[in-house]
């Protein structure tokens, strides 16, 4: 799976893009959260701040109940601030 | 004879300039009776938080981004009788009062121009993917979404 980064998320993580391999348990979003705090203290730190991060799965807004899988592409950004 | 006609939309996402003149023109070679344009530009002042601007960068989310604008283009055209929408978006370093964002909408009858324009900026203001990190004495400073940009997609709820 491609999980992107944007913005204050992207230089809090240190990377714009992983490629990971997602463990059989982990079948949503919320897991993934799980999974990726469960990685180091990068992670810990940005992912507390759940009501700032907006998700989008395939290039679409999505919940933290959305399915995903291996095939998927994953982004967490901050809310937009375009215009 | 079917008089059918297709809406003319452009969406672009650049780091060049835009020529105001040059989109109106081609908005008006559409049937069409009135053009509403938008132009956003750089402030040089953050009145936020109180502090002068040096410069500002944009970065996005290629490909998603596209498709967000085209969303709300769609439901634009699906609420208004209009003839064509352009949207152009620029990204990466911007000085104060450079040009950041075009919307131009034209129609047969100014109401709907005026009404497509802003929804679509309203729309594009809270979903577009766009970050603008702001730098001033080589401090930059990633800008805080803005509460009010949110109350003002209520208006479009119906």
């Amino acid at each position: 799976m491609v999980i992107k980064y944007f913005s204050w998320i992207k230089e809090h993580i240190g990377k714009s893009e992983e490629l990971i391999e997602l463990p059989d348990n982990v079948n949503n979003i919320s897991e993934l959260i799980n999974y990726l705090n469960n990685l180091n203290d990068d992670y810990k730190k940005v992912f507390v701040k759940k009501d700032l991060i907006k998700i989008a799965v395939n290039k679409t807004y999505c919940s933290v109940e959305t399915k995903i899988s291996n095939n998927d592409e994953v982004a967490f950004f901050p809310p937009v601030t375009g215009g | 004879m079917d008089k059918k006609t297709t809406i003319r939309v452009k969406i672009k996402i650049q780091y060049e300039d835009f020529d105001v003149s040059e989109e109106t023109k081609i908005l008006r070679e559409n049937e069409t009776g009135a053009i509403v344009n938008f132009v956003g530009v750089v402030r040089g002042f953050d009145e936020r938080n109180n502090s002068l601007i040096d410069s500002m960068t944009l970065e996005h989310y290629p490909g998603m981004t596209e498709l967000e604008i085209e969303k709300i283009v769609k439901q634009s055209c699906e609420r208004w009788s209009i003839s064509g929408v352009t949207v152009i978006h620029r990204i990466g370093k911007l000085l104060p009062s450079d040009q950041i964002v075009f919307v131009g909408v034209s129609s047969k009858h100014r109401q709907n121009a005026f009404y497509s324009c802003n929804f679509i900026m309203d729309w594009l203001k809270t979903k577009a993917p766009f970050w603008k990190v702001e730098e001033n004495n080589n401090q930059k400073k990633w800008v805080d979404y803005n509460l009010s940009d949110d109350e003002a997609t209520k208006k479009w709820v119906v």
